[in-house]
């Protein structure tokens, strides 16, 4: 451990700003895109399921 | 030729949804736990640096974001050939899979850099070799993005697109070599097969671990998007039906 505050730590020598702004941007983006991607699989499920379910009612009309 | 049952097996669609499925947790953890332990050594342990002080640490974010950009480049030329001339259905996949991630990695390498940019060289932006060819890169996993969802027939998609990421490869060892060829205000490798490291182990182990965690991350992101892919190209299937009800099917 190399800092001796919390506060010496956030401030970053001064770099603060372009140091948590870029490991920030980082964080969030693959957050965003773990998201995205479970939301995609999650909707074409979906879709695909009401897709066979409206098929199958169709062919089980007379 | 007598290809090697095994491994081929995969190059089905059906069977690489199974093993995509059961690969993409495993990483994902150790993905987890090599981020962690990078981020701990980059943000804890390694020393300040004696000439840029605390803003050097952006490089444990820029550098793993840079690499990956050209790497998934490079993966979707593979893919390209390997879809362009065998005409396998997965490689076309794997591209849409792996575009976005790649486009991700191309933004943060620029993102970073303008940050790094900015109180090293007093400048967010420069357009010098460097820089500008990573834009391109950028623009070029776009442009794959934009191309590929424009075309409606799947397969001709994969083909316009694949033709896309082959000639756009071209730019990935121009990017990597830029700094040696061109003047620039972009500083030269700190790490390179040839000639080691000059790195203080600690960052540079910082750095490794980023990497692989990185790249962990965007096999994870692929692997998981391509089944997303697979099923919608693949609904009609008896398999893929399946799939989808698992209770029972007609």
């Amino acid at each position: 451990m190399i800092w001796s505050s919390f506060s010496e730590f956030i401030s970053m020598g001064g770099y603060g700003l372009y140091v948590w702004g870029s490991f920030g941007v980082t964080a969030l983006l693959m957050i965003m895109e773990v998201l995205q991607a479970a939301r995609q699989h999650k909707s074409m499920r979906d879709s695909l399921r009401i897709q066979a379910a409206s098929q199958e009612a169709e062919e089980d009309w007379p | 030729m007598k290809l090697h049952p095994n491994l081929f097996r995969f190059a089905a669609p059906q069977a690489f949804y199974g093993l995509a499925g059961r690969l993409w947790p495993v990483l994902a953890f150790l993905a987890t736990l090599l981020g962690a332990w990078g981020l701990w050594l980059g943000l804890f342990v390694a020393p300040t640096d004696f000439q840029q002080g605390q803003a050097y640490r952006i490089i444990f974010v820029h550098v793993p974001a840079s690499w990956m950009s050209m790497i998934i480049y490079l993966a979707m030329a593979f893919w390209a050939l390997l879809g362009l001339t065998f005409n396998t259905r997965l490689s076309g996949m794997m591209n849409l899979a792996l575009a976005p991630t790649g486009a991700m990695f191309a933004f943060l390498s620029l993102w970073s850099g303008a940050l790094w940019g900015k109180p090293m060289w007093g400048t967010w932006w420069v357009w010098d070799a460097r820089l500008t060819s990573e834009l391109i890169l950028f623009f070029l996993y776009l442009g794959f993005m934009g191309l590929t969802a424009a075309i409606d027939d799947p397969r001709r998609a994969d083909k316009a697109g694949g033709l896309l990421a082959l000639v756009g490869a071209i730019n990935v060892p121009i990017i990597y070599f830029s700094v040696r060829w061109w003047n620039t205000l972009h500083q030269g490798s700190s790490v390179s097969v040839t000639k080691g490291s000059s790195m203080e182990p600690t960052m540079l182990w910082a750095m490794l671990l980023m990497a692989i965690a990185f790249w962990l991350y965007a096999i994870v992101m692929a692997l998981y998007r391509i089944r997303t892919i697979i099923l919608g190209r693949e609904q009609h299937t008896h398999w893929a039906k399946l799939e989808l009800h698992p209770e029972g099917f007609a």
